[in-house]
């Protein structure tokens, strides 16, 4: 029975904190936006804006709440929860905290002993898309199906690398369970976080989680330019409030992952190891955990303004042709490590090589494309470059 | 390369050879990340807080018109009709009546000058054709009323913007004569210079003078003013 109710308290303090984070992760994301462009941001609400969470909230709540008139309903009305609610499902293995040390009465983590939290995550995120289809499909808009299509094809693509990145990690750790994970890497040290050995598989895994919250440059399904609003063209008030919340409960869910993964969870050497016993370690390290997430939230914001949008064929591309082999090779070089017994210093320049090797793949490609362009073109009588671009 | 190629005004550009660092694309990321931390970093907004911080108006802005006093404090408008009729959206409306016997230097003065700030489009053509230069634009921009009928400005409302805005150094009456009548006399006055200080190198200042009309030598229209 107190199990249950410290469960349930847990639940509602970290759905709630996370709702509130995201509130003010948007205000956040519109400050930086602003910086980056020399404007101001939002500064009317508040000083500096800060209220302006509360009323953009306010304001979804009392605006209309339009429903298309040839709309399917009740799939209009399900594509918003389930974004949501999947999104928010993934969090309950996710520990926000040292789930070994954690203080009485106090709980780091939703659901505990997850022993295949990493292959839950997956099977819950991926499931995410199927709010955006169905809203897409129900809202009865040419664009909306489009946007809807764009993300089911790229969210398919991209959860191949997602999943095969993370293998790596847990093959080196022997475990899917994320409490697990975070505690190897506690214990081994600085030294043991998994971006020194994987950190091919960190930039894959960071890369398509990108791709798989639809943020830029990767936010295909809902690029303003081509296709109005994407998947939510028709969504306004409330509806259109739970997609955004969805989204950015991904790019939290995402962030949480890419620190526990690759960059060691709570640990931080000196200040946060699995020795420190001083008063209230636990609360320094839920802090560490806490702002390693905030700096790999605030670089994808800044990636944001940083690369511009793919086009859909280069997205494509970049998942088919480069991420996924570069992940099976990864996930290869793991296996063999593993298999003989070998140093797993030597995954270091394994994966460097890999890339070196992509890249070298990727600039004789080029060239062959324009040796063969500038053939093909002169025969016809053309210039080489009056033809089609790249 | 072809006979199109050895065509000077065509200049092809040849795609670059990519190098194995562009194939990576990392490189381009760490530039593109460091113009954007640098600036929020460095940060130098360049919005104007418009209601707190007014923006300055280049001097020939053309906002809402007033009319003229003259130096006894009469209205200027000779009640002529010429901007009425330059007017291409028809928004000025004049009633003219016989001026008083104490204006002897005239025949007519506006018994009625409505103005509609709605319908105009602040193109300052009235301005341009009033020979007596009692109609002028002035740098305000900020026009806002509860009703139609509160944009409908009369002769007094148009004098009270004059009365507000003639001590302002950017609405300078750009009258040069300061007393009424010989529009007749429009041939032989000077330039009217323009409202703006305008650098040699202006289409505009190198054109004749707009607004005068040389009745005598048309062979000088072809001629630079000096």
């Amino acid at each position: 029975m107190a199990d249950l109710i410290t469960t349930l308290l847990t639940i509602a303090v970290a759905v709630g904190a996370i709702l509130t984070t995201v509130a003010y992760l948007i205000l956040l994301e519109r400050k930086l936006s602003a910086w980056m462009q020399d404007r101001r941001g939002p500064n009317r609400v508040g000083p500096f804006g800060v209220f302006q969470p509360l009323a953009d909230g306010l304001k979804f709540l009392i605006k209309e709440d339009v429903i298309p008139a040839r709309a399917d309903k009740v799939m209009f009305l399900a594509a918003p929860c389930i974004g949501l609610l999947t999104t928010l499902l993934a969090f309950a293995v996710v520990p926000f905290g040292p789930v070994n040390d954690q203080p009485a009465y106090l709980r780091f983590i939703i659901a505990p002993h997850v022993d295949i939290g990493i292959v839950f995550i997956f099977a819950v995120t991926s499931l995410a898309v199927y709010g955006v289809i169905l809203g897409g499909w129900a809202s009865n808009n040419k664009y909306s199906a489009l946007g809807s299509l764009r993300a089911s094809a790229q969210v398919i693509s991209y959860e191949i690398p997602l999943g095969m990145s993370v293998l790596g990690v847990a093959l080196l750790g022997g475990t899917l369970n994320l409490e697990n994970v975070v505690a190897a890497q506690a214990q081994g040290g600085f030294w043991q976080w998994y971006i020194w050995t994987q950190p091919l598989a960190a930039l894959i895994f960071f890369t398509s989680a990108l791709a798989e919250a639809n943020r830029l440059p990767f936010d295909l399904s809902e690029c303003e330019q081509e296709l109005v609003g994407g998947y939510h063209t028709e969504y306004s008030a409330m509806k259109f409030a739970l997609f955004f919340l969805g989204e950015y409960t991904h790019v939290i869910t995402m962030s949480f992952l890419t620190v526990i993964l690759f960059f060691g969870g709570w640990h931080f050497p000196w200040i946060a190891t699995p020795g420190s016993a001083y008063v209230g370690a636990w609360l320094v390290k839920v802090l560490v955990l806490l702002s390693k997430v905030f700096s790999v939230i605030v670089f994808i914001m800044l990636i944001r303004w940083t690369i511009p949008r793919f086009r859909f064929d280069q997205l494509m591309n970049l998942s088919w042709k480069a991420l996924i082999p570069l992940s099976l090779a990864n996930m290869i070089a793991v296996m063999t490590v593993r298999q003989f017994g070998w140093n797993r210093w030597w995954l270091l320049p394994i994966s460097i090589g890999l890339f070196c090797f992509v890249g070298i793949i990727g600039v004789s490609a080029k060239r062959a494309e324009i040796r063969h362009r500038h053939g093909a073109s002169q025969g016809a009588g053309l210039h080489p470059l009056g033809g089609a671009g790249i | 390369m072809t006979a199109a190629a050895d065509n000077q005004d065509v200049i092809w550009v040849e795609e670059p050879e990519i190098g194995f660092w562009e194939a990576t694309f990392l490189p381009a990321i760490v530039e593109g990340l460091k113009t954007t931390i640098r600036h929020v970093t460095n940060y130098q907004p360049v919005t104007q807080q418009y209601p707190e911080e007014k923006p300055i108006l280049p001097l020939h802005y053309r906002g809402v018109h007033r009319l003229n006093r003259d130096e006894q404090g009469r209205v200027k408008c000779v009640a002529c009709m010429l901007c009425a009729t330059a007017c291409p959206a028809n928004c000025i409306d004049i009633l003219a009546a016989a001026a008083p016997p104490q204006w002897p230097d005239r025949d007519k003065y506006p018994a009625s000058f409505v103005l509609d700030e709605l319908r105009c489009i602040y193109c300052g053509m009235c301005e341009e054709a009033c020979p007596v230069d009692a109609i002028e634009l002035t740098h305000i921009y900020d026009l806002t009323g509860t009703s139609r009928n509160e944009l409908m400005y009369d002769r007094e409302k148009l004098l009270d913007v004059f009365d507000q805005t003639k001590d302002d150094p950017r609405d300078p009456t750009r009258t040069r004569r300061g007393r009424l009548g010989p529009a007749a006399e429009f041939g032989s006055l000077p330039t009217v210079a323009p409202a703006t200080p305008i650098t040699p190198g202006d289409r505009s200042a190198q054109a004749p003078a707009p607004g005068v009309i040389h009745p005598h030598k048309p062979s000088d229209w072809s001629r630079k003013p000096s």
